[in-house]
């Protein structure tokens, strides 16, 4: 069996209309966020979570209603859902933390929280699965750490792929890979999603994994401009991005089959993980494919306009003379 | 030629020979992190300014007790902040200068004000004070924590002034907190008077003017539990000195009083003995009271000389067992705020293995199922080259001792699609070399060296990506980070090494290769 077999396709001519298409994901993604902002999970908002798990099917709105009706500090902030897989019998209640930063009464909510419920004679009885207590300085600090952890990954990336590569490839990489976080959190905005420290962590290991496909394409562009020295850059990148089209294809798609394995099976906790990665995959795909390339020629061409003679010059004629460069810079 | 392929074998069963040994049984060997095994997680804060405000306080006692030796007088000598006292007024500067130089000076700095001084502690001696401060309270909260009887708990040190701690299978919650955070500080002060039911009733009695030397603390709180002894909560003026310090027990035990209400016996150590000795002695018929965590215990009139034991009694019998823990683990330096609580039921840990190793069997299924269908035979060595990738990951995981954690499951799973990716890459290229009319055994040459450098790449990079990960993260992140690197590793000796040598094992005796199922 053979998938894109003798591929052929201009993807460069398309280029323009998939940064087109990236921007207007991104910017709706922005939008959504700017109108309804990214709910945040219970690490970075602060709060109290607690799931129980009732004898009887619970009806959220009961729950609703319970804590509306006794829990001291207000119920109306209160976020209430239900948990785990249909029939596991158990409900959320996040609300925010009252009298935040004194500590030994942190507690204090969530026995306010249970005391709600258990007042209610109709809730029935239940058990607490899982209390979650988190003061706001502790979420201050962590959003720091995830920025920069993102931040310092990007330049590993782009350092490691200038010393393997060169500057250009790098810069593709590194622009392909900001894209599709990018991308990412506009979905998980579209989808109303809690970041959550899982979800922190499946964005950076998309920011690991979406570099793989760029590195496979470009380590094909590397290999043409060495055997067909007389070709342009735009046609060496074309024919590269279709040689390599199937196991683009076929890698994105067996990590793909794991991650929807963990998103239907994985259970409550791993969704928003796994739903990050489905997307990461999709989208590293397609950056790899369409942007990755499309900034290099970019990156390449702004280089060369200002030391070359005529203005007018058609770019794949500088493009070419860029072409022989790697020969020399790179030994492998 | 063959003998190569034997050495290759035998290093490839040896490995997964090593791995399975390593993990097996698998319940046993492996650790499991607090979200799948249930248990507490909790994020406390020490409150290091509680240290640098005890030493500023003790220099201000010192210093004033030095002014009315040396006769110098003061309008206000007083602790303005935590690190922080000011005087004024003073009647003679140079007995004052001599006096602070002697006390006080080296460790605060001293600014001269308007109309007098004010000393702040010096920053390094700070910075000293915040970092003991913070190693005392983690060894503390590692003896209580010990006393409690957990098995492998968790206790470390995050950032400058937290401390983690786990306690997988406590579900006691509200105690296991209260034993940790109790600072546990035991003193024996002399009453002034007391009790008297409101504060203001207290300072009423002294004319609303507290002697320099006295303060006001309230007495217990009731207890809890209903039926138990609860004496009246009121308010007690008491001697700020204390004559001696919780730091100074030998030993405490559980007992009882002589109403055989629960009590904690204690006795003091040799030289706090012979101070309490004569302290008693020439105190007789005064009142003494125990102070614990600035609240009055109990008040006691001295009968008679007090050598070296003594009980705390009107206490619950819960109470008495939580005092003994903490008064034996010694004095907290600080007191601790909880900034983090995370309470996991077991039958939660329970569900969420039972839906990872779910994921964990489709996936692998999915996977299987897609590389047997598209490249056929060449497909079972990518998947027999998956499973190794597997038990290594389990293998090295169970030997350094790691933690599997819930996201750590997910790493397991995702392992699987990137590892494959591996040998689609490899797979592809040979189908590449045989298109372009290479021998089979040429191709597959051809197709693992060629890829080889490639995969180191984007391994490299993925490596990056999770390095920065697990500096991010804690516990659970943590333990996805590690899957993912030790996934990572072993997939690249797999993926070229043992699939390299499943190929050479089949087309191996044979002279003339005709075709590959791939």
């Amino acid at each position: 069996m053979r998938l894109f077999k003798n591929a052929n396709y201009d993807f460069l001519r398309w280029r323009w209309h998939a940064v087109a298409l990236s921007w207007v994901v991104i910017i709706a993604g922005i939008a959504v966020i700017a109108t309804k902002g990214l709910p945040r999970g219970i690490e970075f908002a602060g709060g109290t979570g607690v799931v129980a798990e009732f004898d009887r099917e619970p009806s959220v709105e009961a729950v609703r209603d319970a804590l509306n009706r006794n829990y001291q500090f207000g119920g109306q902030d209160a976020i209430v859902q239900s948990y785990g897989n249909p029939g596991s019998r158990q409900v959320m209640v996040r609300v925010p933390q009252v009298g935040a930063e004194q500590g030994t009464d942190l507690a204090t909510v969530s026995a306010a929280v249970e005391g709600a419920l258990r007042k209610d004679a109709n809730l029935g009885t239940f058990t607490i699965v899982k209390r979650e207590i988190v003061s706001p300085s502790v979420s201050g600090q962590l959003q720091s750490k995830g920025i920069w952890a993102f931040v310092l990954s990007l330049i590993g990336i782009l350092a490691y792929i200038t010393f393997r590569f060169q500057l250009s490839f790098a810069v593709g990489a590194v622009v392909a890979t900001l894209h599709d976080i990018l991308v990412t959190v506009a979905f998980l905005a579209f989808f109303q999603y809690d970041m959550t420290l899982n979800i922190i962590a499946a964005i950076l290991t998309v920011t690991g994994y979406s570099t793989n496909d760029t590195i496979v394409i470009f380590d094909r562009v590397r290999e043409n401009l060495r055997s067909h020295r007389r070709d342009s850059l735009n046609d060496i990148i074309n024919r590269s991005i279709n040689q390599t089209l199937g196991r683009t294809v076929l890698t994105a798609g067996t990590t793909l089959l794991s991650a929807i394995a963990l998103y239907v099976f994985g259970g409550e906790v791993l969704r928003g993980f796994s739903f990050t990665m489905i997307v990461g995959i999709v989208t590293g795909t397609y950056s790899s494919v369409f942007v990755a390339a499309a900034i290099v020629t970019f990156w390449r061409r702004k280089q060369v306009r200002p030391s070359s003679a005529a203005p007018s010059a058609p770019a794949e004629a500088s493009a070419q003379k860029q072409g022989r460069k790697p020969r020399r810079a790179r030994a492998s | 030629m063959m003998k190569n392929v034997r050495w290759r074998v035998a290093l490839t069963v040896a490995v997964i020979a090593l791995s399975v040994w390593a993990f097996y049984p698998l319940d046993k060997k492996l650790n499991l992190g607090l979200d799948l095994k249930g248990g507490v997680h909790l994020v406390l804060r020490v409150q290091t300014d509680d240290a640098l405000r005890s030493e500023t306080e003790t220099t201000v006692e010192r210093l004033r007790s030095s002014l009315s030796r040396a006769g110098v007088q003061y309008t206000k000598l007083e602790a303005t902040a935590a690190d922080e006292f000011r005087v004024e007024g003073l009647s003679n500067d140079d007995a004052f200068r001599t006096a602070a130089a002697a006390d006080a000076e080296s460790v605060f700095d001293r600014n001269s004000g308007a109309g007098g001084y004010t000393y702040k502690i010096k920053p390094n001696v700070a910075n000293q004070l915040r970092e003991e401060t913070v190693a005392q309270a983690l060894q503390t909260i590692e003896r209580r924590v010990n006393e409690l009887g957990v098995a492998e708990p968790v206790i470390a040190r995050q950032g400058a002034d937290q401390i983690l701690v786990e306690l997988p299978g406590v579900s006691d919650v509200a105690r296991a907190k209260s034993l940790i955070s109790s600072t546990a500080v035991l003193q024996f002060r002399l009453v002034e008077n007391g009790p008297f039911p409101t504060q203001e009733a207290a300072l009423d009695s002294v004319n609303k003017v507290l002697p320099a030397d006295s303060e006001i603390l309230p007495g217990r709180q009731e207890a809890a539990s209903s039926g138990s002894p609860t004496p009246a909560t009121g308010f007690y003026i008491v001697k700020k000195v204390s004559v001696v310090t919780g730091n100074e027990l030998r030993s405490a035990s559980p007992g009882l009083d002589q109403f055989n209400r629960p009590a904690v016996q204690f006795t003091l150590k040799q030289d706090a003995a012979v101070r309490f000795g004569t302290f008693t002695q020439t105190n007789i018929g005064k009142p003494l009271g125990i102070i614990l965590d600035k609240r009055v215990m109990s008040v006691a009139t001295i009968q008679d000389r007090i050598v070296d034991n003594g009980q705390i009694n009107g206490i619950t019998r819960d109470e008495m067992q939580n005092l003994v823990i903490t008064l034996k683990s010694g004095a907290l330096p600080a007191s601790l705020t909880y900034l983090e609580e995370q309470t996991i039921g077991p039958s939660l840990g329970e569900d969420s293995i039972r839906s990872g190793v779910t994921a964990s069997i489709v996936g692998l299924a999915a996977t299987t199922l897609f590389m047997l269908l598209y490249y056929r035979l060449s497909g079972v060595n990518a998947i027999v080259a998956l499973v190794c990738n597997l038990i290594i990951l389990l293998g090295l995981m169970a030997y350094v001792g790691f933690t599997m954690t819930l996201p750590g499951i997910a790493g397991f799973v995702l392992t699987m699609g990137i590892g494959v990716d591996s040998n689609v890459l490899i797979f592809e290229r040979i189908k590449e070399e045989l298109d372009l009319g290479r021998g089979v055994r040429a191709s597959i040459n051809a197709g693992f060296s060629r890829v080889f450098l490639t995969l180191l790449d984007t391994h490299i990079s993925a490596l990056i990506a999770a390095a920065f990960l697990f500096q991010f993260g804690t516990g659970p992140i943590r333990g996805f980070a590690l899957t993912l690197t030790i996934g990572l590793i072993s997939n690249l000796f797999t993926s070229t090494f043992v699939s390299k040598t499943l190929f050479e094992l089949v087309l191996g005796r044979r002279q003339q290769v005709a075709a590959l199922s791939i």
